[in-house]
Formats: structure tokens, C-alpha cells, sequence
């Protein structure tokens, strides 16, 4: 009898701390989780309004607004920004609050350096974003920061930058190694690899490639950094170094990175298409190996950012035909998505509509990324709006879009609230409509001949560039429904959420209470 | 409201096909150079195949939207797996991939080509400026942008060129093989120009090259494209592609200019204004009167006219290089050195109040006459 | 699986960053991926191939500063492979300073860098230059028959930097 009364007191020690404390010492996933998804939603606010800075300038030929410099500092904080402090922590709030749902784990397998992992990450960017206010300004050398524009031409805040790399890096290896400890150590009974669902397999595939290469991120910004200050030469010409080894050493990492960015949008996906379509994802197997030879091809194919530094022949041919390759994977996931919707029984609510959105713009992001593949036709689209355009589809209506997908899939799960479809619907359309006037035009504007990075532009551009800029303020204001959206849920109107949530959700995550209590999993469930 | 409106037009453009279309540059210029047209040709194949490709697969998936929705009474199937489905399907873009690869590893290795060249050219990038050194030739210039700082604040009208104009052009005659030569002297930049589908980076410290014939005499521009610090987007390129013979009178111009150009002396407004006096008196006096009211319906006065009322000297400079054909004014580029035109493009900006203390440089007079070679 | 084994792969990747320093620069070496040639002596013990004249250009660029003159004295030559080349670069300093200089070459089409060889260089060693004082360079090279038949000509490059200025005193 005493046991069961110790544990029910026990029970009650564990619940959430009050006030400021819950958050500053919490090693609960689902905290851990939140705090996350609020720096994301955060850092997307502070990325934006930095967009909004750029499209406001790009509105019309001329200079407007700000002077180059400044917008140079903008385009490379957006970056950034955007990079490493909306898609990334979203991704790893995602998986804080999801994965251990999904494998009946009661936790992460390293709480305490969750806290940790979190808590490097506003000190990391508050340092990043007062790089604004110093003397020189913000870094000013784009988000690439090739050298020696940003060793021997940067400003003073560069060091600054480089320590806030720094912890950014620290914090994604602990989160990627905490990610692997607690898929491999902690699934239910029962639950083999390959009934792992696909969201944590592909969060196992991203957080081997995060300590595969924010480790060479980590070791490029401190060569950097010796760079400036303790007078070594390993980018500059003078002393026997090469700049365009940095180039290497970033797009070693900074490949991989773009699928970090993007595999466990691959994983949302095969969630939400399954559920509404009311039918099992097609070709679950083909889909794991299809992550692990995406996540394995990009190893190989970084020098394909570089295509105009002067390679040999055999070079490009290379990164040409390895970038290529990478297609066939990408193809089979698209196959797969359509197959599972093919012949099922769809409705259509705002999960499923950004996931579908996903599906087709992705698809065209990953054209032009064929396309620019080409080497031959790259040295025509190299740093021109067509590679903004690229990245842009890939990156907005396709890692965003998926976050978003993700957000109403989850949010009744984790407020225990269903949110307002209508405002659901009303974000999905102003958002799918101005990322398409703004990023659409992009294409046009590049192959036409206009350079990325420019504050100022020829006349020729001058339509397309008011379009984007109108279609930028559309999609960035209609943000603010989702944050509506978010509040009403987490304050306690709509609907309450059943267990299931929605008619057809299939794993384990769906088979607690709505919201998720404070603990759940103590005991493993049972997986047959 | 004019912006409003621009927007609505552009999204008019947009939306129609076909011959909106022929004003608005939207797509990647065919070129002039047989490796750009091979370039041009290999993106808009890649660009159909990508259509195809889509409309087949976004097709299946709009057909399932439409027809396999549970509000139309679909009951959902339970297949999950088809293993022959799922090999076509991949083995089928791997074939169209080779389709790709073979013609674009043929125009790469066109590209690759290291047979003699003709000319060859070290471009060398500043921040923010190109440089051009004839390697055979010995001409050796610097282009900077020529959009003047008010139009690019908005002060004034922007020209057709705005931002693509410089105040050297690279000069190269048609149907030769021209060999670039691409080096940096601060940071990286990369050298474009779209319709010859060259874009090289210029590396500090490292040499690249590449090569081009243009089958077409014309006006090409392109910029820098690769971020180089606050003035990226202004430093243009813009090349002349001109018939031999223009060519060859281009270089001769150019090596006489740069003769001249080497006797330049950075001179005070003092010693321009005493030179320019001189200069004045022997040469113009005779006509425009040292007063400088010429002779009223005989020689025009220079006191109060726009050529020295302006603030900005082209004007002048090219009359006093050119003169002016059927009248008096005689053309004296080739018999004052350029100190002497500066000095008396000076005196007669002062000497008579129509402005304070502005000097007009030997410097400015070369880039001007420069520019007139190429002009004619 | 003890997480802390885990830890092993961030500690070896960022090694690893820093290994792809001299990983780089031996790759170079052998492909020609930069370049840049041999900083040190060689030559290719080879007989000379006179069928074959190759365009060889010399060109200079002062990255310092443009004052100091650096230019080749010779800025093309017919090289046959397997013979051995000597020419120099003239190098003025007008400043009122002695300085110290660093030239670094460069090879275009970067693979041809590895068929080049240098019996005598400015490049091996720093140039000291006393205020007003200029000097020949002198440049002794050689192009390997093993230059593949393909390439017609070929560019070698010198950057110039200053490495150290001190007044005269």
C-alpha cells in the first residue's frame, strides 16, 4: 500500500514548477519542446521583419530605405536567422514534443542536457542580433560568409558572430546526440526500426548528419576566427592559404545542413498524407532508404554551390552527376506521397492542405534544384534570383510549410484544443498565395539577369520585384493568423481534442489524453 | 497612384501568354556565342523535361484530390506497397537523368576548350570596379560604374542603363577567341556577362579563365555576382563586341590615351586656374574675348552658357576635344595635352563666376576623351 | 548504447575540419584542383619534345597596393615541353620604406599546375626591397612533356603581397 501512496506523492513532486522556474530548470520534453517552438516562432518574427527590410528596398529601383551596407547586413541576419534559429530549433522543438511520444519513451534520454541544449540558444542569438547595435554593424558578408570577406573586410562584430556559431553548434550537437540516444535506447517493446515511424526515422537521419558536420561548421568559423586574430593563413592567398578552401570546408557542412533542414519535413509529411487520406503511407520501406541515400548522397555533392570557382573538368562532371543522382530519392518520396493519396478517402483540413502545398511547391523547388544541377546552365544561374528562388521554394513552402502542417497536426495533442479551422484555412490560402507571388517572379527575374544580394537593380527587374515585395507583406502579415490561431488554442477556446484528434491518426502519440499530460509513457506501452 | 499601378500591370504580364511577354525580359538570353546558345537550348530542354515531369505527377495527384475525397463518398483502399511500381519508378528518372547528362557534359567540355586564343584579357576585381589589361595589346583600364549617385538616390531620372553602364567598356572585336583571365585584388567577385554564358569567379591570389566567341556585334552588360562587400551591386560589366577594324582603331586610340595619360600630373586648382589662363589666352581668347562674351551673333559667349553653367563638364570637355563641325570652333583634342584641356576647362568654369573653385582633372579630361574614341 | 560514445563523432568531425586543411592542399597537389604549383625546386628529368610549342603567358598582379611596379619582362613565350625556361619580373619599390614581399603563383588551367616545374623562383623566398630599389626577378621553369595534348597554352600567374614594411631609418 505504501507504494502506491509514495508514488502518487511522487506523482505530485514531479508536476510542473510555478512560475519562471518551470522553464529555467525544466527537463520535461514537452517543455523543453515548447520553449523551442516559441525561439522558432520568435526568430521567424525577427527573420521576417528583416525580409520585410529587403522586399521594402527591392519594392522599386533605387535606393529607398536603407544604404547598401545596412542591407547587406539585413539579407545576411535573414539568413541566418532564418537558418539556424527558425527552421532548426523548430525542428528540434518538434522532435522534443514528438518524439518520445512516438516511441513510448517517458522522456528524452538526456534531460539534463536538454535544458542545457536549449538554454545555449537565446544567448546565442541575443549575441548574434546585438552585433546590430555595435560599432561596424551586423556581419555584412551574406549567411556563407565566404573569405576573405569576412576575415580581412569584416566588421568588428564578426567575432561575435563566430562565438554565437559556436554555440549554436554546441546546442544542435547535444540535441542530435540526445535525438539518437533516446530513438536507439528508448522505444517501446516491441517497436523494431522498421516500425519506427517515419517522422523518427528521419529525425535519426538528421541528427546523424547534425554531428557529422556542425562539428566542420565549427572548426570552419574557428579557422576563421585564427584567421583574424592569431594571424594564420588558412584562407588567405598571402600566406600560402586559399579562400576557396573555405568554400569547400562551408559547403561540406553547409550541404548536409540544407537537409537537415528538410528530412524531417519528409517526416511530417508521411504523417499527415497517411492520416487524411485515411490509407497507410505508401512504400514505408522505400521512404527509409530513400532518407538515408538523400542524407548519404549529400556528403558528395557540395562542390555543386561552387560550380564557377574554377574547378577541373572531372570536378564538375562529378559534383554535376552526384547532384543529379540526388533526384531519384527525392522522386521516389514524391511517388510515395501520391501513391498514399491515390485511391483513399481525403478531407481536406489544414494540416493536410500545407502538406499537400508542401508536396507540389517542394516538388518545384526540387526542379530548379535539377535544373541548376546542370553545371553548364548553373554558370547562367549562379547567384542570381533563380538560385533564391530555388531555396526559397525548398526552404519556405517546404520546411515552413511543413512546420506548419505540423502545428495544427499537433497543436490539438498538445493544448488539448481543436484550433479554429476557419482562421486554419484563412492562414493556409494568404500564406500559399503571397509565397507564390513573392518567390514565383524570382525565377523570371534571375534567368532575365538579376544578381542576388543587390540593394539596387536594373530597370528590367523593376515588375517583377514589386510583385515579390507585394507578395512578401502578404505572406509575412498573414503570419500573424497563425499566432492567433496558436493563442486561442493554448488559452483554452475551441473544441476539446479527443485522444485520437483526428479520424484515422495511427502510433502511439494518439493514444494518450488531449492535451498530453506532464507524463506520459512511465510504463512502456506494448508494440505488436 | 503609379506603383499600384505597375504592380497590376506586371501581374496583367504575368498572366498572359505568348506576346505579353516580348517587352519583359523573363527568360535566360539565347546569347551570342555558340556556347550560349548550346547553354540556352540545354535549360529550356531540363525546363520541359521538369514540366513533363510535373504535369504527369501533379496530374495523378489533382486526379486524387478530385475524385478520392471522402466528402464525394470515397472508401479508401488499403494497398501500401507494389515492388514493381516502386522500382519503374525509380529506375525511370534515373534514365532521364542520363538524357541530361550526356548533351550537358558535352557543352561542358566545350567550355573546357584550351586551344590558342586571339586575345587574351586579365580581369582583374576591385572593390568596386573592374579592371581590364590587353595582355598583347598593352591597354590597361579600369571600369567603373557611370550611373551618377543622384538617380541611383533617386534625385534624378534613371536612364535606360541604369546601372548597367560604365565609363570603360572592355572593348573585343567579333569572331575571335577571346580568353579571359580572371583574378581578384581584395575580395572574390565573379564576372558575368549572360549572353556570352561566362561567369567566373575572381579569386584573390588564384588565377581562372575562360573563353568566348561572339558571332555579333553589340552592347552586352552583366554585373558582379558574387557578393564583394556595400558596393556589390554596382559594379557592372559591359562589353563592346565591335568588327576588327573598329577594334584595331579602339586600341590605337586607347594606347595613344594612355601615352597622354602617363604625363598626368595631379595638379591644385591654383595651377590649373594659372595654366588654364594661359591655355585661354593663346587659344580662345581671339574668339570668345577675354571676358568671355564672345561676339554677340558671331561667337557665342561662354559666360553664363550651359556648357560651363552646368556642373557637370562632359559637355564642354567634348566641344573643346571635337569642336564643333561647320562653325569656327576648332577641335583641339589633338593639339593640347590633357593638363592644358583641364586647365582651361578650369579657367573657364572661374574666371567669370559661373562657378566657384571647381577644378576640372586631367584625369576627368582622359576618361572623357577615352570614351569619345569609342563613340566614333 | 552509452550517449557518450556518441560523442566520439562531433570530436573526430571537428578534427576532421581541421585535417581537410592539408587534406585539401595534397589533393591540390595531385589533381591540380586549385592551381597552384610547388612552392619548391623541381624539375622533370625528361628529353625536350620539340614537336610541340606551347602559348605560355606570364601576368602580375600587385594585390597590396597598385604603386609598386611588378610586371613580367617577358609576358609570353613559346615553350616546348621538356626544355627549361628562364626569364624574369621587374619589381620596383618607390616608397620610402624597405619592404618585404611575397609573390604567390597561380596556374591556369589549374590541373597544368602539376606539369610545372620550378628550378628558380622569386616565389621560394621573401624579396626585400630597400626604398627606391628595383630588381629582376629571375624565373627558371620547365613544362612537362606529360602536359596533356589538349592544352595549347597556359598562364602563370604572380600575386604580389607585402608581407612587412619598416621605415628607413
Amino acid at each position: 500500500m505504501s507504494t502506491a501512496a509514495d508514488s502518487l506523492t511522487d506523482h505530485h513532486h514531479h508536476g510542473p514548477a510555478k512560475g519562471i522556474r518551470r522553464w529555467l530548470f525544466t527537463t520535461n520534453h514537452k517543455d523543453i519542446g515548447t520553449m523551442y517552438l516559441v525561439l522558432s516562432l520568435s526568430s521567424l518574427l525577427i527573420g521576417g521583419l528583416m525580409a520585410f527590410v529587403i522586399r521594402m528596398e527591392l519594392f522599386e529601383p533605387g535606393l529607398q530605405f536603407v544604404d547598401p551596407n545596412f542591407f547587406n547586413q539585413m539579407t545576411t541576419m535573414h539568413g541566418l536567422i532564418m537558418v539556424f534559429g527558425a527552421v532548426m530549433p523548430a525542428f528540434v522543438g518538434l522532435a522534443n514534443w514528438m518524439v518520445p511520444l512516438m516511441v513510448g519513451a517517458p522522456d528524452m534520454a538526456l534531460p539534463r542536457i536538454n535544458n542545457w541544449s536549449f538554454w545555449l540558444l537565446p544567448f546565442a542569438f541575443t549575441m548574434l542580433i546585438s552585433t546590430l547595435f555595435m560599432e561596424g554593424g551586423a556581419p555584412n558578408f551574406g549567411w556563407t560568409f565566404y573569405a576573405p570577406l569576412s576575415t580581412d573586410y569584416a566588421p568588428p562584430s564578426t567575432t561575435f558572430f563566430i562565438f554565437s556559431v559556436h554555440l549554436m553548434g554546441v546546442s544542435s550537437i547535444m540535441g542530435a546526440v540526445n535525438v539518437i540516444a533516446t530513438i536507439v535506447n528508448m522505444r517501446a517493446p516491441g517497436m523494431t526500426y522498421m516500425k519506427m515511424p517515419l517522422f523518427v526515422w528521419t529525425w535519426l537521419i538528421t541528427a546523424f548528419l547534425l554531428i557529422l558536420v556542425m562539428p566542420v561548421l565549427a572548426g570552419a568559423v574557428t579557422m576563421l576566427l585564427m584567421d583574424r586574430h592569431f594571424g594564420t593563413s588558412f584562407f588567405n592567398a598571402a600566406g600560402g592559404g586559399d579562400p576557396v578552401m573555405f568554400q569547400h570546408i562551408f559547403w561540406f557542412f553547409g550541404h548536409p545542413e540544407v537537409y537537415i533542414m528538410i528530412l524531417p519535413a519528409f517526416g511530417i509529411v508521411s504523417h499527415i498524407v497517411p492520416t487524411f487520406a485515411r490509407k497507410p503511407l505508401f512504400g514505408y520501406t522505400s521512404m527509409v532508404y530513400a532518407t538515408a541515400s538523400i542524407a548519404i548522397l549529400s556528403f558528395v555533392v557540395w562542390a555543386h554551390h561552387m560550380f564557377t570557382v574554377g574547378l577541373p573538368l572531372v570536378g564538375e562532371l562529378f559534383f554535376m552527376f552526384a547532384t543529379m543522382l540526388i533526384a531519384v530519392p527525392t522522386g521516389v518520396k514524391v511517388f510515395n506521397w501520391v501513391a498514399t493519396m491515390f485511391r483513399g478517402s481525403m478531407t481536406f483540413e489544414t494540416p493536410m492542405l500545407f502538406a499537400l502545398a508542401f508536396i507540389i511547391l517542394f516538388t518545384i523547388g526540387g526542379f530548379s534544384g535539377l535544373m541548376l544541377a546542370i553545371a553548364p546552365a548553373d554558370f547562367q544561374y549562379h547567384d542570381t534570383y533563380f538560385v533564391v528562388a530555388h531555396f526559397h521554394y525548398v526552404l519556405v513552402p517546404g520546411a515552413v510549410f511543413s512546420i506548419f502542417a505540423a502545428v495544427y497536426f499537433w497543436l490539438p495533442k498538445w493544448s488539448g484544443r481543436m484550433y479554429s479551422e476557419t482562421l486554419g484555412k484563412w492562414h493556409f490560402w494568404l500564406s500559399v498565395i503571397g509565397v507564390n507571388l513573392t518567390f514565383f517572379p524570382m525565377h523570371f527575374s534571375g534567368l532575365a539577369g538579376m544578381p542576388r544580394r543587390i540593394p539596387d537593380y536594373a530597370l528590367q527587374f523593376a515588375d517583377f520585384n514589386m510583385i515579390s515585395s507585394v507578395g512578401a507583406f502578404v505572406f509575412g502579415f498573414s503570419q500573424l493568423l497563425l499566432i492567433w490561431v496558436v493563442v486561442r488554442c493554448v488559452r483554452g477556446k475551441g473544441e476539446p481534442a479527443t485522444e485520437q484528434v483526428w479520424e484515422q491518426a495511427e502510433g502511439l502519440e494518439w493514444t494518450i489524453p488531449s492535451p498530453a499530460p506532464y507524463h506520459t509513457f512511465e510504463e512502456a506501452p506494448k508494440v505488436s | 497612384m503609379p506603383a499600384m499601378w505597375r504592380v497590376l500591370t506586371g501581374c496583367l504580364l504575368l498572366l498572359m501568354a505568348g506576346p505579353g511577354f516580348a517587352e519583359l525580359q523573363w527568360n535566360m538570353p539565347e546569347g551570342v556565342t555558340e556556347v550560349s546558345r548550346d547553354v540556352h537550348q540545354l535549360h529550356m530542354v531540363i525546363f520541359y523535361i521538369c514540366v513533363a515531369i510535373g504535369v504527369v505527377v501533379f496530374s495523378v495527384m489533382i486526379w486524387s484530390i478530385v475524385h478520392h475525397r471522402k466528402s464525394k463518398g470515397a472508401k479508401a483502399a488499403h494497398f501500401h506497397e507494389n515492388t514493381t511500381v516502386e522500382i519503374i519508378w525509380t529506375a525511370i528518372p534515373f534514365l532521364i537523368l542520363i538524357g541530361m547528362a550526356i548533351p550537358a557534359t558535352s557543352t561542358l567540355k566545350a567550355m573546357y576548350d584550351t586551344s590558342e586564343s586571339d586575345i587574351d584579357i586579365q580581369v582583374t576585381g576591385y572593390q568596386w570596379k573592374w579592371r581590364y589589361q590587353y595582355l598583347d595589346e598593352g591597354v590597361d583600364f579600369f571600369s567603373n560604374l557611370s550611373t551618377s549617385w543622384d538617380s541611383i538616390e533617386n534625385k534624378t531620372e534613371k536612364g535606360e542603363h541604369y546601372l548597367l553602364e560604365v565609363d570603360n567598356p572592355v572593348v573585343v572585336p567579333i569572331k575571335k577567341k577571346i580568353r579571359f583571365l580572371f583574378t581578384a585584388n581584395d575580395v572574390i567577385h565573379s564576372w558575368w556577362v549572360p549572353d556570352l554564358a561566362i561567369k567566373k569567379d575572381a579569386i584573390p591570389g588564384f588565377i581562372n579563365e575562360a573563353w568566348t566567341v561572339i558571332d555579333t556585334p553589340g552592347i552586352y552588360r552583366g554585373q558582379c555576382t558574387e557578393l564583394c562587400g556595400k558596393n556589390h551591386g554596382y559594379m557592372p560589366v559591359v562589353l563592346y563586341a565591335v568588327a576588327q577594324d573598329t577594334y584595331d582603331k579602339w586600341v590605337a586610340s586607347q594606347l595613344k590615351a594612355q601615352e597622354e595619360a602617363k604625363s598626368i600630373k595631379e595638379m591644385s586648382y591654383e595651377e590649373l586656374y594659372a595654366l588654364g589662363e594661359q591655355v585661354y589666352t593663346n587659344n580662345c581668347a581671339s574668339c570668345h574675348m577675354p571676358t568671355g562674351t564672345g561676339m554677340p551673333g558671331v561667337f557665342p559667349a561662354l559666360h553664363g552658357s550651359d556648357y560651363i553653367t552646368n556642373k557637370d563638364p562632359t559637355d564642354q570637355i567634348n566641344i573643346i576635344l571635337k569642336g564643333k563641325p561647320g562653325t569656327a570652333m576648332a577641335a583641339f583634342g589633338d593639339q593640347l595635352s590633357l593638363s592644358e584641356i583641364a586647365a582651361v576647362a578650369t579657367y573657364e568654369r572661374n574666371a567669370w563666376g559661373d562657378q566657384k573653385e571647381q577644378s576640372v582633372t586631367p584625369a576627368q579630361v582622359h576618361t572623357i576623351k577615352t570614351q569619345a574614341a569609342l563613340s566614333n | 548504447m552509452k550517449p557518450w560514445k556518441l560523442c566520439v563523432i562531433p570530436v573526430a568531425m571537428f578534427g576532421f575540419g581541421f585535417a581537410m586543411v592539408p587534406l585539401y592542399d595534397v589533393f591540390c597537389d595531385v589533381t591540380g584542383l586549385n592551381g597552384k604549383p610547388d612552392l619548391a625546386k623541381r624539375t622533370f628529368e625528361e628529353t625536350v619534345e620539340s614537336a610541340r610549342s606551347i602559348k605560355f603567358q606570364l601576368i602580375s598582379d600587385a594585390n597590396a597596393r597598385d604603386q609598386f611596379d611588378f610586371l613580367p619582362n617577358d609576358h609570353l613565350l613559346r615553350v616546348t615541353p621538356g626544355e627549361m625556361y628562364k626569364t624574369s619580373f621587374k619589381l620596383h619599390n618607390p616608397t620610402g620604406n624597405t619592404m618585404t614581399f611575397q609573390a604567390i603563383p597561380s596556374v591556369s588551367p589549374g590541373p597544368s599546375a602539376q606539369y610545372l616545374a620550378k628550378m628558380e623562383c622569386f616565389c621560394f623566398n621573401q624579396q626585400v626591397l630597400k626604398p627606391g630599389e628595383t630588381v629582376d626577378m629571375p624565373l627558371i621553369f620547365q613544362v612537362s612533356q606529360a602536359l596533356p595534348q589538349d592544352v595549347n597554352q597556359m598562364t602563370l600567374a604572380y600575386t604580389l603581397y607585402v608581407i612587412d614594411e619598416t621605415p628607413e631609418s
